[in-house]
């Protein structure tokens, strides 16, 4: 047995994780061609590091199949039911930060808040006999964060890409997305509800609750963490 | 570990004696088509309920109760008088609780009557209390009826109470409304803006989607109008917050309502039905000088709901849900009766749960 870490397996979100390791003297590395998912641990024995898409995490920590994993408090939160008893927040590492938020046209010049937003998928609702739709990929925390805030009258339609574009295409009248700087948002006449934040989210080091654990792995595992600071 | 066969034992046991009670047996399919559920519950029943698919007849769900389909069953074909009982799974998602089933058996006895709607909500209690006898239960009592009645008797506008009684509810909601609507709370500074501005389409982006600018226009003539009218008196909400908080056995509870309804005249004859309501439960052998009766019960559970609701709860174990529910559904068959319309009153118990709190106490 070996103690599993998993990472994100490209991108900015890769390059970032490795910068984070390496700080802390444990050299992260993607090995073999440029296209085979296979990585490397030097700095520490006893990890095997795999190579994951972030949106795999999740689910592979909850199964026990990797004990690390570094992915999105958003994207545990919303694939994961009652996370805290499935996995455990380590450390945040500081970087990949992203809104979840509701963001309707910008011309909307009468909705700046949810209370707005519930009253306009009213009319909305009577005017053309469907519930106002809004666009996400983040159904969950989407539903809960709306029902929590007693929103009613709306209907979440899935969007897996380019969701921005949706209310312009005629497909949502409003959206759910992840932001970081909102630029994507305006540059598609869209605007942030004042009190539109669902979750604050960033790259984060997890644990999984699952995993099994030999005395050995839980041996690595403390003297890994005792490197990385985090406990 | 409670057997799969002995609650389905229980359930026949308790169908049998519904039917004995008059009730005809009916059968309801296990996937319903999810639209009529959305239009009736909105996005929430999706954290209630499965969902499925498939390419000919779009999503469905796993029923997550009898009611929709018996009423739909009733409304298409059904003669009147009617009762009704069925026994069989219901299946509810469990996102957060693990502990709690997400697959269940529910036997469920439901009146459509148009006469005497009092003695049709105090059979379908007494029946439900008397096949529960001997479990250590206590009942809860309210009425959604008194809470629109309170609503529509406000002295305010129309929109206004449309938009409280969309939110009967969601009881944080309504609260955020009362307290925009008496000036309590103080408008958001962004509205203010808004309402201060001459042309607030002027400056505006571009604009897109299917929400058109005269529906824009159509709310901000709504806004100012609203902020136009007086607000809700410092009195009336003070009557509100009494009348939600209201929380005796029966007796009390009905001279407590009174004494409000000498302020509240709306709300009279809903303190009359409950009267009449509480004279038919005794006339049934029910023990009503000590059943309780809360205002607020049934506000964040049952949404289709609008008039008598109850519920049965175990008195040593908190943490389970309800083994008995019921109320009475007018607005339901009229929404979803195409026209048609009946006063309708229901309720379920779980069997499963009933054997869980018998075995527990041996």
């Amino acid at each position: 047995m070996s103690v599993k870490l998993g990472v994100p397996s490209k991108g900015r979100l890769m390059d970032k994780t490795f910068d984070w390791f390496g700080a802390r003297g444990i050299t992260l590395a993607r090995t073999g061609s440029d296209r085979e998912y296979a990585g490397a641990v030097e700095g520490i024995d006893g990890i095997e590091l795999v190579l994951l898409s972030a949106g795999e995490i999740p689910r592979e920590l909850a199964a026990g199949r990797i004990h690390l994993g570094v992915t999105g408090t958003d994207l545990v939160r919303e694939k994961l039911g009652g996370w805290e008893r499935q996995v455990e927040e380590l450390a945040p590492l500081g970087f990949g930060q992203a809104d979840l938020v509701i963001a309707v046209p910008a011309f909307w010049v009468d909705v700046d808040t949810l209370d707005d937003l519930d009253a306009a998928a009213a009319a909305f609702r009577a005017k053309h006999g469907f519930r106002m739709r809004i666009a996400t990929k983040y159904h969950r925390l989407v539903r809960e964060f709306l029902r929590d805030q007693g929103v009613a009258d709306y209907q979440l339609v899935d969007s897996q890409g380019a969701t921005e574009g949706t209310v312009k295409n005629e497909t949502a009248e409003a959206i759910a997305d992840i932001t970081s700087s909102g630029d994507t948002l305006r540059a598609n006449h869209l605007k942030i509800l004042a009190d539109g934040l669902v979750l604050k989210s960033q790259a984060t080091l997890f644990r999984s609750r699952m995993a099994p654990c030999d005395k050995t792995d839980r041996k690595v595992m403390a003297r890994l963490l005792e490197r990385l600071q985090v406990n | 570990m409670i057997m799969r066969t002995g609650i389905k034992a229980e359930a026949a046991r308790l169908k049998a004696l519904f039917e004995a009670a008059g009730a005809r047996p009916v059968e309801a399919p296990v996937l319903l088509p999810a639209e009529a559920l959305l239009d009736l519950y909105g996005e929430d029943i999706r954290a209630r309920a499965y969902t499925t698919s498939d390419t000919l007849r779009g999503e469905q769900m796993l029923r997550p109760d009898f009611t929709v389909p018996v009423v739909q069953m009733h409304m298409a074909d059904g003669a009147e008088p009617a009762r009704y009982t069925y026994a069989g799974e219901v299946f509810r998602r469990q996102e957060d609780d693990a502990e709690r089933a997400n697959e269940y058996v529910q036997v469920g006895y439901e009146v459509f009557e148009r006469d005497n709607p009092a003695a049709a909500d105090a059979e379908v209690f007494a029946l439900i209390q008397s096949v529960l006898n001997g479990l250590p239960l206590r009942a809860a009592t309210g009425d959604i009826g008194l809470l629109t009645a309170a609503v529509s008797g406000l002295n305010t506008t129309e929109r206004r109470k449309a938009a409280l009684m969309r939110h009967i509810w969601r009881p944080r909601r309504f609260r955020a409304l009362m307290d925009r609507f008496s000036g309590r709370a103080e408008m958001p500074p962004t509205r203010a803006a808004l309402l201060a501005n001459a042309d607030p389409m002027a400056a505006a982006a571009p604009v897109i989607g299917l929400r058109g600018l005269d529906e824009i226009e159509a709310r901000i003539a709504a806004l100012r109008e609203d902020a136009a009218a007086p607000p809700i008196s410092e009195g009336e909400v003070v009557l509100m917050d009494a009348l939600l908080s209201v929380r005796e056995t029966v007796p009390y509870a009905l001279e407590q309502l009174r004494d409000l309804a000498v302020d509240m005249p709306a709300i009279a004859p809903a303190v009359e039905r409950l009267k009449a309501r509480a004279g038919a439960m005794a006339a049934r052998g029910v023990d009503v000088e000590r059943l309780d009766f809360e205002a607020s019960y049934g506000r964040t559970q049952m949404e289709y709901y609008d008039g008598f609701v109850f519920g049965f709860h175990a008195e040593t174990r908190p943490d389970l849900p309800p083994v008995a529910t019921g109320g009475r559904y007018d607005a339901l068959t009229r929404m979803l009766g195409r026209g048609g319309e009946i006063p309708a009153v229901g309720g379920v118990v779980r069997p499963g749960l009933m054997q869980m709190l018998r075995e527990g106490r041996e």
